[in-house]
């Protein structure tokens, strides 16, 4: 009896407590209240990386992806490692999915690079395109068309640049931006492999896509080409052409001129000087002069050191700040830069800038995430799904409670009494372990109310035959639970195991299904042995052993 | 009031109308699953969870058809798009495509049906979106979970009553797997994961009430006696003992789940028919196939090792002594 009140108000208490913490005693699971579910792992289509380098990236993502999460704002999110090379998410009733699945997936690598002039690049055109073609082959690249043939020795840069036999590209050229400048380094260090082309290379697919840019070390690629000219980079023969100590790297933003678009191609250092690593802080702001959105960025000690003699070095050379790959912008070196420095986001919403902060304050991923799984359920759709429930709960409900009073008078308010406390059981049991209460979860429950019930249904039966066998009212209430005990035991027993396993082995919705099964069978044995019978007992109480009962 | 108390059915002697119902039933099950895989390559109508994909559920401001939407996402070519519950809410489901991204198909047919109807006369309330890697393992742990589920409940029983009691239940477990998935494969119902937890409780569900028969069967044997007495009687008599219990608690949960059915909305309706059938396939074979497995296996091969009845023999003896 005091064991029964104290594991009832134990399991109140666990409510209460829930409830004032998360303003529900229960949490419930994404199916029912809406959100986002997403599986990610690690990008590699390729299989490249070891298997501990992915468990170590997974680790650090799961570090930055939590605190990346709670800035962004979520009520109680779920981040969590499944097995080694993957991490869960699951975010409770979002609302602006997509920002932030951006927010999730961003990398957020963020490189200082210096721009270097096209006379790094020049002598390796001419492998380049002789990569392309020996990859690709002639009839394809020809099919492609907007090619240049190869230019003869007399060409000048002009016609190498512009591709010399594609007179449409020329033309749109003459339009070009009107801070065009030729360096004179450019055109003095004209490739010579020009000047002997070995056979078969009579075609330069790539490097007819480049247009002078609009400063040193730039090239403009015409938006249309570009994804061309991104297959030719990521051809394996062609990132073998280029020399190791560069790197090829778009800008983020296309260019509009006159009718034109272009897309910036730089030509960058490689590796990077100094990377996100050693950010202290950053924070969105607005460029009071344009009034764009910009992120304000301050660099730790170190960093700062770094970044000071580096610039120092390179004054009026072009400094790449590069985000996940993308040139973000690529200012002048005027002076040596202290500790901080700024990222402008042209033409994008404040918001943009704030989630960028956001996600570089979190520190940069170390590789990419994939999704593998994406679950997300409206808010709307989460409502009526409980609405429904609660509805056909209560009258699932109103109809036990028929079909027990009816058959079983006195007993079945035992029983009902019995069930009460087994559901405040199962809620406390639930709130006790921090379970979420999901659409199969509810099936794990309907089970086990099943067998509660059943566990109820066992003992009056066996009561009753006793009954009608002539023991009196005592003895076959005594003999009716010991009876029916064995059935009880190996009933719930069996499905306990069953339970068990899928605990084990499940995921997602099939574990809900046995986090509440394992729970609602413990619950329902206890209710069905313990309170039934304490309830008996009370009610027997006073009577004559051989006073009639009401079953 | 009692239903049932003073039960002579004689299900026993029936039982060879149950085995040819039951192996006519099965014949259909297993027919109905090898025309799936001829027609559409596999046993059952699995979902995204299985086969990796994307499941949109879109909603729409005004009236829609099936017809409209399907001619909006190419006609002939469209993904399957079933009709939701209510009148003007659709589910996608595409097949996940080679080198796109799960949430790249969702973002296609989101700009397809905004160009087609407009982009603010829909909301997407729904989307799961599964990788074809992760389907493939939840297919293989779900296989896992059952089979291991067998075994180890094989051991339990084994324990607790004797081997063929043990071999019955689970024949009669598989017998009501099989003839839901059957169920599933000839109305093509969508394989998912809660489907997945459907026949879980199935397996729990049967098992539960099988145990309860046999509980009764045990213990009639263990009477004085028990052993001698014609066991095609016995088991029949236990079957009719506990026939008041077993029509109660069948019909408690089927009452609680056709409300479910009813009135729980359509998330849940294809779950809840799934275990609405499993309660009544359940019960059905706990009285028709596993008691009459029982005897057959006793038949065959006796009720058990030397072992086994030595110990039966002490049981007997243990009961026979009064306390």
């Amino acid at each position: 009896m005091i064991t029964i009140f104290i594991i009832v108000a134990v399991s109140i208490g666990y409510l209460y407590s829930n409830n004032r913490s998360n303003g529900r005693p229960i949490k419930l699971g994404l199916d029912l209240q809406g959100g986002m579910h997403l599986v990610l792992e690690v990008d590699d289509p390729d299989g490249t990386f070891t298997d501990s380098a992915r468990a170590d990236h997974i680790d650090r993502a799961e570090r930055i992806l939590r605190t990346r999460i709670d800035q962004f704002g979520v009520q109680e999110p779920l981040i969590q490692k499944v097995g080694s090379d993957r991490i869960l998410i699951e975010l409770p009733g979002i609302q602006d999915e997509a920002r932030a699945k951006e927010l999730i997936q961003a990398t957020a690598f963020l490189e200082f690079k210096l721009v270097l002039p096209g006379t790094e690049l020049e002598p390796s055109l001419a492998r380049m395109d002789r990569a392309v073609v020996s990859a690709l082959g002639e009839d394809s690249i020809l099919a492609m068309g907007r090619i240049a043939e190869a230019p003869s020795e007399t060409q000048d840069l002009e016609a190498i640049l512009f591709g010399g036999a594609d007179s449409a590209a020329a033309g749109d050229s003459a339009q070009a931006p009107d801070s065009v400048r030729a360096p004179e380094e450019e055109a003095a260090a004209l490739p010579d492999s020009a000047s002997e082309p070995p056979p078969g290379a009579q075609l330069r697919p790539f490097t007819a896509l480049l247009n002078q840019g609009d400063g040193l070390g730039i090239y403009f690629v015409a938006e249309a080409d570009v994804e061309m000219a991104r297959q030719f980079l990521a051809l394996p023969e062609v990132q073998v052409a280029i020399p190791r100590d560069l790197t090829l790297q778009w800008g983020a933003d296309p260019v509009g001129i006159g009718a034109q678009t272009w897309r910036r191609l730089y030509i960058l250092e490689y590796p990077a000087f100094l990377t996100g690593d050693y950010l202290e802080s950053a924070v969105a702001n607005r460029d009071p002069q344009y009034n764009q959105p910009l992120v304000h960025f301050q660099l730790n000690r170190q960093g700062g050191r770094r970044f000071a003699d580096f610039t120092g070095q390179h004054v009026n050379d072009f400094l790449a700040i590069v985000l996940d790959g993308e040139v973000m912008s690529a200012p002048v070196i005027r002076d040596r830069i202290g500790a901080s420095g700024q990222i402008e986001l042209s033409n994008s919403p404040m918001e943009e800038a704030r989630d960028l902060a956001l996600v570089l304050r979190a520190g940069a991923l170390n590789a990419p995430l994939a999704i593998m799984e994406e679950r997300t359920v409206g808010p709307s759709l989460g409502q009526d799904s409980i609405d429904a429930g609660i509805m056909a709960g209560i009258v699932g409900l109103v109809l036990v409670v028929g079909i027990m009073l009816g058959y079983y008078r006195m007993a079945g308010l035992l029983a009902l009494a019995a069930l009460s406390i087994y559901v405040i059981l199962v809620m406390g049991g639930l709130a006790a372990i921090d379970a979420t209460l999901t659409v199969p979860g509810i099936a794990g429950l309907i089970l086990s109310v099943g067998m509660a019930v059943d566990a109820n249904v066992l003992i009056f039966e066996r009561i009753r035959e006793e009954l009608l066998a002539g023991r009196a009212t005592r003895t076959a209430v005594d003999e009716g639970f010991g009876n029916a005990l064995s059935a009880i035991v190996d009933a719930n027993l069996t499905t306990l195991i069953t339970a068990l396993i899928l605990l084990q082995v499940g995921t997602g919705p099939v574990k809900g299904f046995a986090v509440t099964l394992s729970i609602g069978i413990v619950a329902s044995f206890f209710s069905a042995i313990f309170v039934t019978r304490t309830l008996f007992l009370l009610y027997l109480h006073g009577k004559k052993t051989a006073d009639p009962i009401s079953i | 009031m009692r239903i049932f108390s003073d039960a002579h059915f004689s299900f026993i002697e029936k039982r060879k109308s149950a085995y040819f119902l039951s192996g006519a039933l099965l014949l259909a099950a297993i027919g109905a699953m090898v025309t799936n895989v001829a027609l559409i390559g596999s046993w059952q109508d699995y979902g995204v969870d299985f086969t990796g994909g994307s499941l949109i559920q879109v909603r729409f401001e005004g009236s829609m058809t099936a017809g409209e939407l399907r001619d909006a996402l190419g006609g002939s070519t469209a993904p399957a798009i079933t009709r939701f519950g209510a009148e003007n809410e659709f589910t996608i489901r595409a097949p996940v495509l080679e080198d796109a991204s799960v949430d790249e198909v969702r973002q296609q047919l989101e700009d397809e049906i905004g160009v087609a109807f407009g982009s603010g006369s829909f909301e997407v309330v729904r989307a799961d979106l599964v990788g074809a890697k992760v389907g493939d393992e939840l297919q293989r742990l779900a296989a896992l979970a059952i089979i291991l589920s067998f075994f180890l409940t094989l051991i339990y029983i084994a324990f607790r009553f004797e081997l063929r009691f043990g071999i019955a239940a689970i024949i009669a477990t598989v017998h009501d797997i099989m003839l839901t998935l059957g169920f599933l494969a000839l109305f093509r119902v969508e394989i998912a994961l809660p489907t997945v937890a459907a026949l879980l409780t199935i397996v729990g569900y049967s098992l539960n009430d099988t145990i309860v028969v046999f509980d009764r069967v045990r213990e009639n044997l263990d009477r004085k006696g028990g052993r001698k007495e014609d066991q095609e009687l016995l088991v029949n008599r236990s079957i009719n003992e506990t026939l008041p219990r077993t029509v109660l608690t069948s019909g408690t949960t089927l009452a609680v789940l056709l409300a479910l059915f009813i009135l729980g909305g359509a998330v849940i309706r294809d779950f809840t028919m799934v275990l609405i059938l499993g309660v009544i396939i359940g019960t059905y074979s706990s009285i028709f196939v596993a008691s009459p497995a029982l005897l057959e296996i006793q038949k065959r091969w006796g009720t058990g090792d030397d072992k086994e009845k030595e110990k039966a023999r002490r049981r007997r003896k243990s009961a026979s002594v009064p306390v």
